[in-house]
């Protein structure tokens, strides 16, 4: 416990208060000091106790001191503690409560809980080692006797130093942290320029390399993320991988389809597929890499991207077009209706609903009336009435 | 009699702008139609796009539709191109429906004129508008910015002059 000092519990230029927690007992050691009750203040820079009944009685550690910390579980009638190893003080050390103690350690007892999170950013903190880049001035200030230490910076002037400096600080810490993005960034743009080598020299040499070499950089490329670099051949632009998918995706959603009026979205495939799997998931990309090889396949279902950008599985047999006469007969049966009243009636999700009656305006069968009420869709009487 | 409105104005998608081409071509040459209709009926003065909106014209109150901002300016805009508005004002806040355009009414006032023998006669706005001659034609009670605009036309297709008289302005037929 000597190693802490007087302090007035205000935070240093540069110093930003991390975690506070009230009901913290203070022992020296294994034994219990008369700081019995107070508030725990975790700073960048400082641990802070300041007593609940007596605001003026405030003592501080600097996080330098810390060796390393613990955690000491709850026990019956015993609150959790964090214990704390420390350095011996320095011996230019502000004056404390403590001359001298015969512990290297200290306890904070938790009466009110919270020292999981106090834990963790003490934790943080130490690791962090924040206040060696935010230098403060070092000399804590004493209690009552003011003068020494840090400058008191005064009246407006004061002010604006403090904001220059803090400026400063912050400008400096971006520039700090953003110098390892550039440096990646320039990384990136040589993998960038690799790969496009490479696939250029793919492209010259399509006689030399095998079909399968071809897929397999193909495949290269795809998991560094570069589409297809090489002209659309007949097997479009996916590998074998996604041709095998293609085809088992065609044997999978068959019978779906068919159940659902010959037309799913592809979040609804790629929800019934993936539980279909169980492991060995599917991700979003390869779902659509496979998908958009289906036609070009000859398999019976294909890939149909609406005006709007939502994607669609069809089976071939399917006619949406067919199914917007249906659709403009429904419609006039009821006078008008939104997306979500056909989606019901009809029995669709409400998306692909709605993808229906917009192709339907689109033809010209419907219009719409977008009012605060929401948008209904109506049979298009100004090109068939008067 | 009260004023007919046409089926298009119990359709509530008729306030609101069509996306697809050739159904929003229809719906703007009704709109377009019942502009004029209303305008004649009404004997619509200027008025300011603020106006508009508020004016049952733009506004079904019992089918609680409005035509947007929006919408109300792009049938103002077919109108001024078919020639039956015109804007007031540089900022395009004050507008006139011209339900009959000035070469048509210039017309109508040309062929009375000629049918009566009266060319190169030199009249006031006042008696051309409501002298106790014009009470049978169509053009008896035009207002006077719809007369100039007409009288204009017919200027410039030279048929008439406008002149200056002691109390105001007057027209030579040719």
């Amino acid at each position: 416990m000597d190693r802490f000092a007087w302090t007035s519990g205000l935070l240093e230029l540069g110093e930003t208060l991390v975690v506070q927690q009230r009901g913290v007992r203070l022992y020296d050691g294994e034994e219990k000091v008369k700081f019995d009750s107070g508030v725990l203040l975790l700073s960048t820079h400082r641990l802070i106790w300041r007593d609940q009944k007596n605001h003026e009685c405030c003592i501080a550690i600097p996080l330098s001191q810390v060796v390393f910390i613990e955690e000491q579980a709850a026990g019956i009638g015993k609150s959790a503690k964090i214990v704390v190893h420390l350095h011996p003080a320095s011996s230019n050390k502000e004056p404390g409560p403590f001359q001298s103690s015969k512990y290297s350690y200290i306890k904070l007892s938790f009466k009110e809980h919270g020292q999981i999170e106090f834990y963790r950013r003490l934790s943080e903190e130490i690791t962090q080692r924040r206040w060696e880049n935010m230098p403060t001035s070092q000399t804590i200030q004493v209690n009552k006797d003011s003068q020494a230490g840090r400058i008191r910076a005064v009246g407006i002037v004061g002010i604006e130093r403090k904001l220059e400096e803090k400026r400063k600080e912050t400008d400096k810490n971006i520039s700090e942290a953003f110098e390892d993005l550039s440096k990646l960034m320039e990384k990136a743009k040589e993998m960038v320029e690799l790969s496009k080598s490479i696939a250029n020299k793919i492209k010259e040499k399509q006689g030399d390399i095998t079909e399968d070499e071809t897929i397999r950089f193909k495949s290269y490329l795809l998991s560094m993320g570069i589409a297809n670099p090489v002209t659309r051949e007949t097997y479009g632009s996916g590998t074998h991988y996604h041709m095998q998918l293609a085809k088992q995706l065609a044997g999978i959603l068959q019978t779906p389809l068919e159940e659902r009026g010959g037309i799913m979205s592809l979040t609804e495939v790629y929800c019934l597929v993936n539980r279909a799997r169980g492991l060995e998931l599917l991700s979003p990309e390869d779902l659509v890499n496979a998908c958009k090889m289906l036609e070009s396949l000859k398999l019976p279902l294909r890939l149909r991207i609406f005006d709007s950008g939502v994607m669609v599985i069809e089976l071939q047999s399917h006619n949406e077009e067919e199914m917007v006469a249906s659709a403009l007969e429904t419609v006039s049966e009821k006078g008008s209706l939104t997306a979500d009243e056909f989606a019901k009636l009809v029995g669709m999700s409400v998306l692909l609903a709605k993808e229906r009656l917009l192709l339907a305006e689109k033809m010209g069968h419907l219009c719409r009336d977008d009012s605060v009420e929401g948008l209904r869709f109506y049979p298009n009487l100004f090109l068939t009435q008067s | 009699m009260s004023f007919a409105w046409p089926w298009q104005y119990s359709f509530p998608p008729f306030f609101t702008l069509q996306p697809n081409g050739e159904t929003r071509q229809k719906q703007l040459s009704a709109w377009c139609a019942l502009a004029l209709a209303y305008s004649q009926r009404h004997r619509l003065p200027a008025m300011t796009v603020r106006e508009a909106q508020d004016s049952p014209l733009f506004a079904n109150r019992r089918l609680q539709r409005k035509l947007p901002l929006e919408s109300i300016q792009v049938v103002l805009e077919e109108l001024r191109k078919n020639g039956n508005l015109e804007w007031l004002d540089k900022n395009k806040t004050s507008f006139l429906i011209m339900w009959r355009r000035p070469e048509e009414w210039g017309k109508l006032i040309y062929q009375w004129v000629s049918k009566n023998g009266l060319t190169n006669s030199v009249f006031t706005l006042y008696e051309l508008a409501s002298g106790d001659d014009t009470e049978n034609e169509e053009f008896h009670g035009l207002d006077e910015t719809m007369l100039l605009r007409a009288l204009q036309a017919l200027q410039q297709e030279h048929k008439a002059e406008i002149i200056t008289l002691d109390d105001g302005r007057g027209v030579k037929f040719f």
